[in-house]
């Protein structure tokens, strides 16, 4: 069942099923590149902000990583079975 | 003539790099500038096992060698032999976090193909036990084809090991580079690359409780989360006054002995005037607020070290979304409070240009240390020592609304800027989060060092000088009988045009003339006044009257708060001026920054000399 990232439950391990590169402006892209995003990757959503739970705290791989609900929208993703 | 060996210290931000290089350098650090942009370029020496001596240069942290800001530039052109100002190094130390092995193999594996000698940090190998993270070196050699050496800087363990390490390694022959490097330049694939060694080092995975995230459950949490910051922010500037209030008695007990060994020694005249009212009088009055200055910057350096001041801005981000901007800019922005200089020069981790520009903007709204000795110096003479219940005593109170009225100014600002001369773009609010980490206190020491060196120099350069000036300009000519040192003199001239132009706002002649000299550095504003003061006072039991008491025998109290309102808003500072040029490369930025604030300060000042004049105050 795949979800996007901004729908994820809290601490519910996932892996990245695939994310909308071209959704997102090539610095962000980037950006969210160098912070470990990738298909196939573990991930779980932590922690949310005060006000609405945005932004949201990501563990992606190893790091823990600040993105908005925005942005979460491009990442879908499947709660890994356990 | 041989040069000494230049070992360039590479990493991801985050990888404990500064840490490492304190640890191998000890506090023999040199801060320059690269020529041309304003990355600092921090180094230091040390002595290796054999005796040789080696120049270890400490670069900004990257995530990759396709750089998205000046740091990474920099970074970049260094290890590539490319950057103006800096030889190619002889060798490299790569600092990896052993606790994100995955995601910084990935800038390793760049680096490595450069094929210079390379020796590889694997840091923080104590926090990647504690969460249960075994990883083996060994294996991580023969992946990579380096040597790597464990090392937990922040304790300093490993350093003689990476000294060995570097001995071996500096002196060795260049590798060629394997492949044309296109598989370093697609970044998906080196990633790929990356975890799979990552995933062949790790011996043994437990899933040990990870503190962080423990810490952080509380710490983001939705409602103690934000109360939580607002604590620390309230311990924070409360403990700046209350802390210094002892060590400031004793600098001002130190400046005033000292005006009485110059007063014993040299006879009265030019050069005692000079001595006591000019060098002591006018530099003293902005020393003693070091103790203040200090106790700022020993909670900003905590807040980093920690790992807390991107919860903050974590914290921080839907506020600043609201007037267009991001948690990313809430760093610079608290930075700002202690100095507004590293703030803007912070700015340079926001990518996107627009949202850059409004946080360098109104990074001079946010009260900095600079202000403090003028609001002290105000609010002491003017503002009763009266509680207004709970426990909060009024001069607080004043001060704490000094500082609110900077943040909402700021705020206020930045809605407009990002409407208008900022207009568009949205980059959003990506970051990472570090771990938690106990600081090392000799990082901390290290970092407070520096700052007040800066902050002394600074007194013994800038204010020193513009506080001599000003005593010559108030000291000559010299007043004819019946005439006042203040009204014959050159500065009092030029005063007087300005004078013009501030009467409206509620501004006396000695404002005006200790506006101008202040426009160097704010804190000489109070310089200036006890300068001006203390040449215009003739009677011997007069002049040892303190500032205070000047102030308080001349100034209306509607003086006082517009006089307050201005420096909440005045740009009155060259140094933001100076580096905002550099920032933004030009002059068409510091120039609208100097415009619109002053703008601001007119307003505000005048507003708030008429509002307390019709309330009778």
């Amino acid at each position: 069942m795949s979800l996007r990232l901004d729908q994820l439950p809290f601490r519910t391990p996932a892996t990245v099923t695939g994310v909308e590169w071209t959704s997102l402006t090539p610095i962000e892209a980037r950006r969210l590149r160098n912070l470990g995003l990738d298909e196939g990757v573990a991930i779980e959503a932590l922690h949310g902000g005060p006000v609405g739970r945005d932004p949201l705290a990501v563990r992606i791989g190893r790091m823990m990583v600040a993105i908005r609900r925005s942005h979460a929208q491009a990442v879908m993703v499947e709660a890994t079975a356990t | 003539m041989t040069s000494i060996p230049l070992v360039a210290v590479v990493g991801n931000p985050n990888a404990g790099k500064s840490a490492l290089f304190n640890m191998l350098t000890g506090a023999r650090q040199k801060v320059g500038n690269y020529p041309g942009v304003t990355v600092e370029r921090k180094s230091g020496r040390l002595s290796l096992p054999d005796g040789r001596p080696l120049e270890l240069v400490d670069l900004p942290g990257a995530y990759s060698l396709d750089p998205s800001s000046p740091d990474e530039e920099v970074t970049r052109d260094v290890v590539l032999g490319k950057q103006q100002g800096e030889r190619l190094p002889d060798a490299l130390l790569l600092v990896l976090d052993a606790t994100n092995l995955d995601n910084h193999l990935r800038f390793a594996l760049q680096i490595i193909a450069l094929g210079l000698p390379t020796v590889i940090a694997l840091n923080m190998v104590d926090l990647a036990r504690r969460d249960g993270l075994e990883i083996d070196p060994q294996a991580l050699e023969r992946e990579l084809g380096v040597p790597v050496v464990e090392t937990v800087a922040v304790r300093r363990r490993g350093g003689d090991e990476i000294k060995e390490a570097l001995s071996g390694a500096v002196g060795a022959a260049r590798r060629v580079r394997a492949g044309d490097g296109a598989e370093e330049r697609d970044i998906a694939a080196l990633q790929r690359r990356a975890r799979a060694i990552a995933r062949a080092a790790t011996v043994g995975e437990t899933g040990a409780r990870r503190w962080t995230h423990f810490i952080d459950h509380v710490a983001l949490h939705p409602v103690a989360g934000p109360l939580i910051f607002a604590a620390i922010m309230f311990l924070m500037f409360q403990a700046v006054f209350a802390w210094s209030e002892a060590p400031i008695g004793w600098l001002e007990d130190l400046i005033a002995s000292s005006q009485g060994l110059v007063v014993d020694a040299i006879p009265a005249g030019f050069l005692r005037s000079m001595l006591v009212d000019g060098v002591l009088g006018g530099v003293g009055a902005v020393i003693v607020f070091l103790p203040q200055i200090l106790i700022l910057f020993l909670f900003i350096l905590l807040l980093e070290a920690t790992g807390y001041m991107v919860r903050a801005a974590f914290l921080m981000d839907r506020l600043m979304a609201r007037v267009g901007l991001s948690g990313h800019a809430f760093i610079p922005l608290l930075s700002s409070f202690a100095c507004a200089v590293p703030g803007i020069m912070a700015t340079r981790t926001i990518e996107d240009p627009k949202h850059r520009i409004t946080t360098i903007l109104i990074a001079p709204l946010m009260t900095c240390s600079a202000r403090l000795p003028v609001y002290a110096v105000i609010i002491g003479a003017f503002i009763p020592a009266t509680s207004v219940g709970w426990g909060v005593g009024l001069q607080g109170l004043v001060l704490f609304g000094l500082y609110a009225l900077g943040i909402v100014g700021a705020l206020l600002a930045a809605l407009v800027l990002r409407r208008t001369v900022a207009k568009g773009s949205h980059q959003g609010f990506m970051m990472e989060m570090p771990k938690y980490q106990v600081p090392s206190i000799r990082d901390v020491a290290i970092g407070l060092w520096t700052r007040a060196m800066i902050f002394l120099k600074r007194a013994g350069t800038i204010i020193l000088i513009s506080t001599i000036i000003l005593w010559a300009l108030l000291s000559f000519p010299q007043p004819k009988p019946g005439e006042t040192a203040l009204d014959s003199s050159i500065a009092g001239k030029i005063a007087s045009v300005l004078e013009v132009g501030l009467r409206p706002i509620g501004f006396n002649h000695e404002i005006a003339l200790a506006l101008v000299p202040a426009m160097a550095a704010r804190e000489v504003a109070v310089s200036a006044l006890a300068t001006a003061y203390s040449i215009q006072t003739e009677d011997e039991t007069k002049a040892e009257q303190s500032l205070t008491e000047q102030l308080r025998g001349r100034w209306s109290l509607p003086t006082a708060l517009a006089f307050l309102a201005w420096f909440v808003f005045a740009p009155q500072c060259l140094s933001t001026v100076a580096v905002t040029r550099r920032e933004t490369n030009g002059w068409k930025w510091p120039a609208f920054m100097l415009a619109y604030l002053f703008a601001l300060a007119y307003l505000a000042a005048g507003a708030t000399f008429w509002a307390a004049t019709a309330l009778g105050l």
